[in-house]
């Protein structure tokens, strides 16, 4: 064994770790990051291009995310995993520099279906459901977007009429992540009393799916629109325990949070296919990195990055301490989709031709960016939920 | 039944080991250290003869600075039960042999049945350790192991050759090495991770093992690295330019390594 302690001298930080981060983060936090990492890189990078290209999500790794404890991960109990918020983002970081497409899949099985569950369920309805979806034998979807209200869900039409011992659900739901391979969909309708959410099982007389075809963006995942056409579900399937926006809300809330960790995933994934490539490439007899332009477009990627992460990890410490607003969370979850959309166009300029095919990651994280910066709420609203934070007025309603 | 698996912390082994100069140990300040990926084998291997075998108890027992608990912590997260770190400043600078008589020290105390290690670490690459805790332990070796099973008592294990494999058994209790072709280790599920924290790790001193700091550390060592250099690099490749006789050209080397 040996062991030396060296004289402490400032070291030069990591190209992926400017400002130490690291010394930030508690060892199971790492051991977590560490693990999610590894996964991705030994399981999901070596098939996810091939998926992208065919436009299909890879099933295959169900069972080895349920195993691995993902689904549900930053729940208590019922066979979930209990993370803490630090390290449910982590998770997401890693899984989204994979692919947000594999990303999506987590958060909205861990999110928006367990979630809401889990938060507002009957115990029957948790004892039923949880242990099955944290084993990735139950997927579950979110029904809220609807074909006519994305930015407005409260104008939503879909809507649940009591008969007898039943509901009898009427409407549609547009751009549901999971739709088509969901077993179980959580969705949200007017009922008489208030917006109400309900369980909805595959198969159930009037509930169908069709998967939305042509995509050019999240194409290693299912994106599908839910028709409901008296589809009567039993009574005890709704959830009892919340009543009104603030249900699919604070579902939303969850999901955001891992998309401005995920975020931060793409963007390193982008930037460090850049970094590597400016270092390689050489034209004018040295690598491109060595250029100016490049060197600039680069350092402000490195740096745009670590701020990225910092804001992250910062969201992440209010959500352990039990004091996160809402609109700290549509502050990360602008900044870090946005600045990652910008590394990603960046990291692509700089590999050139290279850049626009699947051998790197660059394009598929960028086009898949464009999908993130506009889903659960867009970009445009999240400025405008910090706009009437600070200045107390609100500009759309 | 009690396994006891031994495990090291070492720097990360995709990076190039730092020597310092003057104490030619390997720097382990500002490098990202890991728990030897050799080792995952031999916990993957008790932790499948756990499975089988209900209510074996898999202890991870490792010598190493206080951090080297991060690597106890793996393999409690990837499912054993308990850890065992001997940390102490006197044991800076053991030699393989010192190392070895304290690990068979801590390993005793659990009593195993079967006590499984990597061949070797993948940063000092002695080989050593596995043969020293037999022995100090009184107990077989079975060395180089790409399977293993227990039955009647006995361990019996393939042990790799170039040519093949030979049998080989044991009465237990037994040392056995195992190699990288065992088995493929499991991810540390997140559940095993937030689990790992509860699950209890005894720290242990030289002293509480019985060993004077004269006996362990630089002052105990009955071996001395005398130098480190990189390895020869290898001699740059031919580059053959296809004027039409670059298919002929290739072949014929290649038939002149009798690879073809």
């Amino acid at each position: 064994m040996a062991e030396h302690t060296a004289a402490k001298k400032p070291q030069m930080p990591s190209a992926f770790d400017l400002l130490n981060i690291e010394s930030l983060l508690s060892e199971e936090e790492r051991m977590v990051r560490d693990t999610v990492r590894r996964f991705v890189k030994e399981r999901v990078n070596p098939v996810i291009g091939e998926h992208f290209e065919a436009g299909t999500f890879p099933r295959e790794l169900i069972p080895e995310m349920a195993e691995l404890g993902l689904l549900g991960m930053h729940l208590e109990g019922y066979g979930c995993a209990g993370l803490s918020a630090v390290s449910y983002g982590l998770a997401c970081q890693e899984l989204e520099a994979g692919d947000s497409g594999i990303r999506s899949f987590v958060s909205v099985q861990g999110s928006l279906a367990m979630f809401p569950i889990w938060a507002f369920g009957s115990e029957e309805q948790k004892q039923k459901w949880l242990p099955r979806m944290a084993k990735g034998e139950v997927i579950g979807c979110f029904g809220l977007t609807e074909p006519d209200h994305g930015s407005d869900p409260s104008g939503m039409l879909t809507n649940a009429r009591r008969d007898g011992d039943s509901y009898v659900l009427n409407g549609s739901k547009m751009w549901i992540t999971n739709g088509g391979v969901a077993d179980l969909a959580v969705v949200w309708a007017k009922a008489e009393d208030g917006i109400r959410g309900f369980l909805v099982e595959k198969g159930t007389p009037g509930f169908s799916t069709s998967d939305i075809k042509h995509k050019l963006s999240l194409r290693a995942s299912v994106t599908s629109e839910l028709y409901f056409d008296d589809c009567r579900i039993p009574a005890e399937n709704m959830l009892p325990n919340v009543k009104g926006m603030r249900g699919p809300l604070s579902c939303l809330n969850e999901a955001r949070f891992g998309i401005a960790w995920g975020a931060t995933g793409a963007h390193r994934a982008c930037y460090e296919a850049a970094l590597e490539y400016a270092q390689t490439r050489i034209q004018f007899g040295k690598p491109i990195g060595g250029f100016q332009l490049v060197q600039q477009k680069l350092a402000i990627m490195a740096t745009e990055f670590v701020k990225a992460e910092l804001l992250a990890l910062q969201l992440g410490r209010l959500k352990d301490a039990g004091n996160i607003h809402p609109v700290q969370v549509s502050v990360a979850k602008r900044n870090n989709v946005r600045e990652a959309l910008k590394t990603a166009r960046e990291a692509r300029s700089i590999l050139g031709a290279n850049g626009i095919t699947l051998e790197y990651p660059v394009s598929r994280h960028m086009n898949n960016l464009e999908s993130v910066y506009t889903y659960e709420g867009t970009d445009d609203i999240h400025t405008l939920i910090i706009g009437q934070a600070i200045t107390g007025i609100s500009a759309f309603s | 039944m009690n396994i006891v698996v031994c495990v090291k912390q070492v720097p990360e082994p995709t990076g190039t080991n730092r020597i310092d100069p003057k104490s030619l140990r390997i720097l382990r300040e500002g490098v990202d250290s890991v728990l030897d990926p050799a080792d995952e084998f031999s916990i993957e291997a008790a932790l499948q003869i756990q499975e089988a075998n209900p209510g074996t108890n898999v202890v991870v027992v490792s010598m190493g600075p206080d951090r080297a608990l991060e690597a106890i912590r793996r393999g409690l997260a990837m499912g054993a039960n308990k850890g065992v770190l001997v940390s102490d400043a006197n044991l800076a600078g053991s030699d393989a042999l010192t190392t070895a008589k304290v690990l068979a020290a801590a390993i005793k105390r659990e009593n195993p049945d079967l006590v499984l290690c990597a061949t070797e670490s993948s940063d000092a690459y002695t080989g050593m350790v596995p043969g020293g805790i037999a022995h100090h332990l009184g107990l077989p070796l079975l060395s180089y192991a790409k399977k293993l099973t227990l039955a009647g008592g006995k361990v019996q294990i393939e042990r790799q050759t170039e040519a093949g494999f030979q049998r080989v058994e044991a009465q237990l209790p037994a040392v056995v090495t195992v190699t990288g072709s065992i088995n493929t280790p499991r991810y540390p599920a997140l559940k095993g991770i937030m689990q790992a924290k509860k699950k209890p790790v005894d720290q242990l001193t030289a002293a509480d093992l019985g060993f004077s700091p004269e006996q362990v550390g630089e002052k105990g060592a009955k071996e001395k690295v005398l130098g480190w250099a990189p390895a020869e690099q290898r001699k740059a490749g031919t580059v053959i330019k296809d004027d039409g006789t670059a298919a002929t050209q290739i072949a014929d080397f290649l038939a002149q390594l009798k690879v073809i």
